[in-house]
C-alpha cells in the first residue's frame, strides 16, 4: 500500500475563483449541475452532489462588528472511518491503495444506501443515471503520478495535496502562523485521528464555525454505533419470540 | 470577526444560508416504507406460523405461511424497483458485510423469500412435506431478523430522527410487524381459529404504541420531526389506528374468551326480547339510528347475525395494518424532514462539541 494521500484546504487563501470546480469537471467528466441562480451570494451551487464534486462556498456575513466575507473550497472528507463505505451492501464503494475511497461505477447497483449515511452529505445518486457518485481524489491520476485536478488548478495553493502525515504537519504550521499573526478565529477541521470519522483524508483550515460553511460541527461516523443497534435489533427480535410464544399460550 | 455564539442561546445555530449539512434520504414512497411494512408482515406471520404448525393449528399455519411468502415476495419487488439500477439487484448478493446493515438485510430476505416460498408452496400443494416442515422451521428462524434488521437499516444513517432513535426503532418496528401480520392472519383464517394472531397483534399494537411514544419522549429535540408537519400527521394517524385496531382486536378476544359455546346462550337470550321473529325488526333498531339510510339501519341486524368476533376481529385488523402502513411512511417521512433542516444535525452536534470543551455543566439550556 502506497502512503495515504489527501488534501488540505487552507481556506485562508481561497480566492473564490472556482478553477477547482471547472477542472474536476473537466477531468472527470462530471455532467452539468444545472443552472440555478440561488441569489445567496456567489455561489450557485449550493453544495457537492453527486455531478459537484468540489464545491465553492461564499459566506457572506454582515455583523456589527464588522462584516466578513469567506470562501471555501469544499470536497469529499475521505475519511478515516467511511459510513458510505461501511454501509454499501455491494461493495462498489472501496479503500484504495492511497486510503482514498472511491465508487466503481460498474458494481454500484443505486441503493442510495450511502447517500444519507455520509455524515457531511457529500455523496449522491445521480437521477438519469441511477448510480452515486462523488470525487474519487482523481484516482486515475494518482495512479499515474499526478495530483489531482482540482489541487493542480488551484492558483493561490488553497488546495494542496499530498502525504496526509506531511500535509497535517504544513496545517499545523499554518495554523500558528494565523494564530500569531492576530487571526484568532483560524482553526483546522477533519485533522484530528481522535474525531467521530478518525480523521478525514481532505481536512481544512476554517476561519469560522464549520456550519457557517455547511458542514457537521462534530459528524460521527454512523457504524460506531451499529453494533450497538444490531444488539437492540436481537432483543426485539428476542420480544417478538416472546410475544408470539405468549400468543400462543392459551387455548383458544 | 463576528464572535457572538458564546451570547446566544443555545437553540439559536448557525448554517450555510439554512441549506442541509447533510443529504435527505433518497428512497421513494410508496416503495420503502411498503417494503418496510411488507418485511415486518412477512417477518412476523412466519413466526406465527412456526408458531402454529408447532401447536397443531393447521388452518392457521397455512394462512400464516401464505402471508408470509406474499409479502416477502412483493416486499423483495419493491426493493428491486427501488434500485437506481434495479438490473443489478443481484450485485446484493456479491459480499456480505455485517457493517452494511443492507447487505444482512439482503441476505435475510433471500434466506427469508425462499424459507417462507417453499413452506408455503409445500403447505398448499401438499408436495415435500418434510421440506416444508424445514423451511417452517428457517422460516421461523429468520423471521424475527427479517421484522428487525429494518430498524438497524435506518438508524445506521446520519439522518438525526433516525440514528438517535436506534434504541426504540427496532422495538417500534417488531410491534409493528407483530401488530399487521397478527392482522393480515386474522382476516385469512376464520376466526374461531385465529385466537393467537388476535393475541399476538394485540401485543404488537401495545409494544408499537409504547415504543413510539418511549421514543418521542428520549429523543427530546429531534421528536419534532416525529410531531410536526407530515410526519407528524401520519404519525397521529399511525397511533390513532394502531390503538383503535389494538382495542377492537381486545374486544374480539375478550367475545372470544368462553369460546364459542358460552355465545350461544347469550345469544339465545336475546331471543325472548323479540315478541316476533321478523315484524319485530323496527323496533329493536336504536333510536340514535332512526333518521339513518335503510342500510345503516338494517347494519345491527345484519351484524348480528354474524359471529361479533368476526366484524370486532375484521374492523381490528384492517384498522392494524393501516396503522402499520402509517407508521412505516412517518417513519420515513420525518427521518427525511429531520435530514432536510440543518437544525437537527447542527444543534446536537454543536452540543456535543459545547459539553466536551466545558465539562463543568453550566446552567444552559439543554434539557433532555
Amino acid at each position: 500500500m502506497a502512503e495515504r494521500m489527501g488534501f488540505f484546504t487552507d481556506t485562508s487563501v481561497c480566492i473564490g475563483c472556482k478553477a477547482c470546480e471547472v477542472a474536476c469537471k473537466e477531468w472527470n467528466d462530471v455532467p452539468d449541475d444545472g443552472f440555478l441562480f440561488r441569489a445567496t451570494s456567489y455561489d450557485n451551487t449550493g453544495g457537492l452532489g453527486a455531478d459537484t464534486w468540489r464545491h465553492v462556498a461564499f459566506v457572506e456575513q454582515f455583523t456589527r462588528q464588522g462584516d466578513s466575507w469567506l470562501m471555501a473550497s469544499d470536497v469529499c472528507k475521505h475519511c478515516t472511518h467511511a459510513a458510505c463505505l461501511d454501509v454499501c451492501p455491494t461493495g462498489a464503494l472501496f479503500r484504495t491503495e492511497f486510503d482514498t475511497v472511491v465508487v466503481q461505477p460498474d458494481v454500484c447497483n443505486g441503493c442510495g444506501y450511502c447517500v444519507p449515511a455520509c455524515p457531511y452529505g457529500v455523496i449522491d445518486r445521480r437521477r438519469d443515471d441511477g448510480r452515486a457518485w462523488k470525487c474519487t481524489m482523481c484516482y486515475d491520476r494518482l495512479r499515474g503520478g499526478l495530483e489531482p485536478a482540482c489541487a493542480k488548478a488551484c492558483p493561490t495553493d488553497s488546495i494542496q495535496f499530498g502525504p496526509l502525515e506531511e500535509l497535517r504537519a504544513r496545517a499545523g504550521e499554518r495554523l500558528d502562523t494565523l494564530h500569531g499573526a492576530g487571526v484568532a478565529e483560524a482553526r483546522l477541521y477533519g485533522e484530528s485521528p481522535a474525531d467521530g470519522v478518525g480523521g478525514d483524508g481532505a481536512f481544512f483550515l476554517l476561519l469560522d464555525e464549520p456550519e457557517v460553511y455547511g458542514l457537521p460541527p462534530d459528524p460521527v461516523v454512523t457504524t460506531r454505533d451499529l453494533p450497538r443497534m444490531w444488539a437492540f435489533a436481537g432483543t426485539a427480535a428476542l420480544s417478538m419470540a416472546a410475544a408470539v410464544a405468549l400468543s400462543f399460550a392459551r387455548r383458544a | 470577526m463576528a464572535r457572538e455564539e458564546a451570547v446566544v442561546p443555545k437553540a439559536e445555530f448557525r448554517s450555510y444560508y439554512g441549506r442541509p449539512v447533510i443529504k435527505a434520504p433518497i428512497w421513494h414512497e410508496p416503495h420503502m416504507p411498503l417494503y418496510l411494512f411488507l418485511g415486518g408482515v412477512s417477518g412476523a406471520s412466519s413466526m406465527l406460523g412456526a408458531g402454529a404448525r408447532l401447536s397443531g393449528r393447521h388452518r392457521l399455519a397455512l394462512s400464516a405461511e401464505v402471508t408470509a411468502a406474499l409479502s416477502a415476495a412483493a416486499g423483495a419487488g419493491l426493493l428491486v424497483a427501488e434500485l437506481g439500477r434495479p438490473e443489478r439487484f443481484l450485485n446484493m448478493l456479491r459480499v456480505f458485510k455485517l457493517t452494511s446493515p443492507m447487505s444482512v438485510g439482503s441476505w435475510i430476505l433471500a434466506a427469508h423469500s425462499g424459507m417462507t416460498g417453499l413452506a408455503a408452496g409445500s403447505a398448499v400443494t401438499g408436495l415435500l412435506p418434510r421440506l416444508g416442515t424445514a423451511a417452517f422451521a428457517g422460516g421461523g428462524v429468520t423471521g424475527p431478523l427479517m421484522a428487525t434488521y429494518t430498524a438497524v437499516l435506518v438508524a445506521d444513517t446520519a439522518v438525526p430522527a433516525w440514528h438517535e432513535g436506534h434504541r426504540e426503532l427496532p422495538f417500534l418496528f417488531a410491534g409493528s410487524a407483530l401488530a399487521s401480520a397478527g392482522a393480515a392472519v386474522m382476516l385469512a383464517t376464520p376466526p374461531g381459529e385465529a385466537g393467537p394472531a388476535r393475541r399476538a397483534a394485540l401485543i404488537g399494537a401495545t409494544l408499537e404504541t409504547a415504543a413510539g411514544h418511549l421514543m418521542e419522549h428520549r429523543l427530546g429535540m429531534l421528536a419534532e420531526p416525529y410531531r410536526e408537519g407530515p410526519a407528524g400527521r401520519t404519525m397521529r394517524a399511525a397511533r390513532l389506528l394502531t390503538v383503535t385496531g389494538g382495542a377492537l382486536a381486545a374486544l374480539a378476544e375478550a367475545a372470544a374468551v368462553p369460546s364459542p359455546r358460552p355465545r350461544r346462550p347469550a345469544r339465545a337470550r336475546f331471543s325472548p326480547l323479540r315478541p316476533a321473529p321478523r315484524a319485530a325488526r323496527p323496533p329493536s333498531v336504536p333510536a340514535v339510528l332512526r333518521g339513518m339510510p335503510a342500510v345503516l339501519r338494517e347494519l345491527p341486524a345484519v351484524l348480528r347475525g354474524m359471529p361479533a368476533q368476526a366484524v370486532l376481529g375484521g374492523v381490528s385488523a384492517l384498522a392494524l395494518a393501516a396503522g402499520a402502513v402509517c407508521t412505516r411512511f412517518a417513519v420515513l417521512r420525518a427521518g427525511r424532514a429531520s435530514a432536510e433542516d440543518p437544525k437537527y444535525t447542527v444543534v446536537p452536534q454543536r452540543e456535543r462539541v459545547s459539553a466536551r470543551e466545558s465539562p463543568d455543566p453550566t446552567p444552559g439550556p439543554v434539557p433532555r
